[in-house]
């Protein structure tokens, strides 16, 4: 059985790990870190330690070998006619993998008629697509899906698969990961190659969004990652015929358990991934009614609304209006943040933004470390001196 | 109709500041709460339960003290609790975390009955990975219904659900075959408080301890060493510093001064 170490030597007593245990399972005794049954190995602890005193040793043995597997997989997200975003977004980003490793990229292209959509995603990297039609495949539904990937990855053995970490990437990856039994990694806002060992670095936001994360997979293969939408930029489109791939699947074995009965698409308005200005609100906007100044300000120059986790979750604002790690990762041309502080998990939604403009009464706010304009004030009071005199500018 | 709700308890992470001076979590003081996805998914189990009878069970893999969690789960409504927790699960990821449970679940099906429903919140605030649920469902060889929405149906004779899942664009209406593993969103139910009575009757409800030696598992495929990802490197993102304008002093004048710069981005923007 695993557990934490402490190099009693080591340890010269500081307390950063006591400070910083989530579980409340460090502790100092003679001046030296103790751990009780607490403890959850999550490892927070490890990286806080200026002399490097804890550890968690592991069990370093590979369970495949890792040399049989080559090549970066994307799994194509499609409306049934073309690849969504961020389907461009991974393969230019699984190109870059792909040269590092010396190896190809490919998509994975299910459904049923959609040879077409496969010189699309060639076009934006993909040297190979893998590609299976059937209508049973006519709608997304985990099991078949899930079922026709798992069976290529067996044949073909990808070293790495990406998804959108969009609700059908997020389901289709459980679902692979835990057949193949390999390791998944949600939500990655970075990907590198570790030269060294040729392992998939995966960053992503951890504990809440507070603090961020370098993930491996270092001893099973496939490694699997899912990305957020506009976390990467779609790469140039270039002419490029594929190697098709057929797969062929038995589906007469498949039990069939589930069943779309209908879809019912939502009211379309400004997007807030498309939007090209937003107007974003968080804790320092106080009330659900609040939000009506923020409305005027967007309505006034052609914004969409968003809002900060903390506003979501006080019920102040739906769900789909959420900037961040756990909404949506947004790209506009100019990103007004009114009354957000900046955590991690929300700059990680944001950061990419051409300008940002915050509006906080902290002036240590750290919103205000990645902000091109900002004024220290309480957005509540300078947000309707903003509207009336963009109004007035407009007016005339 | 029996009824599984999975459920953690995590440190109310909207409440960990990070200390500016050595870029480290602060945790002190930050309280442990049920995951708040989590108390959706007691409660629909439990609205279930009110319409078709049956029972309510639920379980959450953790320390000791996650007890609390599961106490909170009782005096919502639920009628039993496992808690399971073994020095052996610690440090699992995502994978072993799934696949103990569904182990624990298989014994619950031993004890209990067999389960027609699994309910999870979509995923838990602390690692907002929404991997655990889908994971059990495969394990268990049940079809997962992810982002769950609305329960429009539940139909005992056919053994069949109606949901609505809620996506990016619209929202799906899935008939599936029961036995399901359901995750559901915010949108679903409003969890009810407990009261003082319930509380205190939940503190006589049966809880029960699952350890590894209860379960017929595979011990290499739990705790640290059953887990394929490793953390390793923890760290606070360096803040490409941009040194902005940034305006201070009479709320008139900053807004005028942002309001002018706005227009000349704007403007920018459209040309």
């Amino acid at each position: 059985m695993s557990s934490l170490k402490i190099d009693k030597d080591l340890c010269v007593g500081c307390g950063a790990c006591v400070d910083t245990c989530p579980q409340g399972a460090l502790y100092m005794k003679d001046d030296k870190a103790e751990v009780n049954e607490k403890c959850t190995l999550c490892g927070a602890c490890i990286d806080v330690c200026p002399v490097k005193a804890l550890s968690i040793p592991r069990d370093a043995t590979a369970k495949t070998n890792l040399a049989d597997y080559k090549g970066v997989w994307v799994i194509t997200e499609h409306d049934g006619k073309k690849p969504i975003s961020v389907t461009f977004e991974l393969l230019g980003e699984a190109v870059k993998l792909a040269k590092k490793r010396n190896t190809y990229t490919a998509a994975v292209l299910l459904g049923n008629n959609v040879s077409e959509m496969a010189k699309e995603v060639a076009s934006y990297g993909a040297e190979k697509v893998f590609l299976c039609q059937n209508p049973v495949l006519e709608h997304y539904r985990t099991e078949p899906y899930g079922e026709v990937i798992v069976s290529m990855v067996q044949k073909f053995k990808p070293e790495i698969i990406l998804t959108g970490a969009t609700t059908q990437g997020r389901d289709l990856a459980g679902y692979i990961a835990t057949k193949l039994e390999t390791g998944l990694t949600a939500d990655c806002t970075g990907l590198e190659i570790d030269e060294a060992t040729g392992n998939l670095l995966q960053t992503r936001p951890a504990f809440g969004g507070n603090i961020m994360a370098t993930i491996l997979c270092p001893n099973t293969r496939p490694q699997m990652s899912t990305v957020r939408p506009k976390v990467f930029a779609v790469p140039p489109r270039q002419n490029r015929q594929p190697e098709i791939v057929n797969f062929d699947y038995d589906f007469s074995n498949l039990p069939i358990r589930t069943e779309v009965l209908e879809y019912i698409p939502f009211e379309e308005k400004i997007s807030l991934a498309d939007a090209e200005i937003i107007v974003s609100g968080g804790r320092g906007i106080g009330k659900p009614e609040n939000f009506e100044i923020l409305k005027e300000l967007s309505n006034t120059i052609g914004a969409a609304l968003g809002a900060s986790r903390a506003a979501v979750d006080a019920g102040w604002i739906s769900y789909e209006h959420q900037v961040g790690q756990t909404g949506k990762t947004v790209r506009p041309m100019i990103y007004i943040a009114c009354g957000i502080s900046g955590s991690v998990q929300h700059l990680a939604g944001m950061k990419h933004s051409d300008i940002i403009i915050a509006i906080n009464k902290d002036p240590e706010a750290p919103i205000f470390k990645v902000a091109n304009y900002g004024i220290v004030g309480d957005a509540l009071e300078i947000v309707p001196i903003l509207t009336r005199e963009l109004k007035k500018a407009i007016g005339e | 109709m029996r009824v599984v709700v999975c459920i953690k308890q995590v440190p109310d992470t909207s409440e960990v500041k990070i200390n500016p001076e050595t870029n480290t979590l602060m945790r002190e003081g930050v309280a442990s709460i049920v995951n708040p996805f989590d108390e959706f998914a007691i409660e629909e189990g439990i609205r279930i339960k009110e319409k078709h009878g049956g029972e309510v069970i639920v379980i959450t893999m953790g320390p000791p003290q996650a007890e609390e969690a599961l106490r909170t789960a009782l005096a919502m409504g639920c009628d039993k609790a496992y808690l399971l927790s073994d020095r052996a699960f610690a440090g699992s990821d995502t994978l072993a975390t799934a696949y103990t449970i569904s182990a624990a679940i298989r014994k619950i099906e031993e004890i209990d009955g067999p389960v027609d429903i699994i309910i999870c919140g979509k995923q838990a605030i602390d690692g907002d990975t929404g991997q655990v649920g889908p994971g059990i469902a495969v394990r268990l060889n049940m079809p997962p219904l992810t982002y769950v929405s609305k329960v429009r149906e539940v139909n005992i004779e056919s053994k069949e659900i109606v949901v609505e899942r809620l996506m990016e664009r619209g929202k799906e209406v899935v008939k599936c075959k029961l036995p399901a593993l359901l995750t559901v969103v915010k949108d679903i139910n409003s969890p009810r408080y407990p009261s003082l009575f319930e509380m205190k009757k939940a503190a006589k409800k049966p809880m029960t301890k699952l350890t590894l030696n209860d379960l017929t598992m595979d011990c290499s495929k739990t705790g640290l060493n059953g887990s394929p990802t490793w953390v390793n490197k923890i760290f606070s993102p360096e803040l490409k510093s941009v040194s902005g304008e940034i305006y201070q002093g009479d709320a008139e004048e900053c807004a005028k001064k942002l309001a002018a710069k706005l227009l000349e981005l704007k403007k920018g923007a459209t040309v």
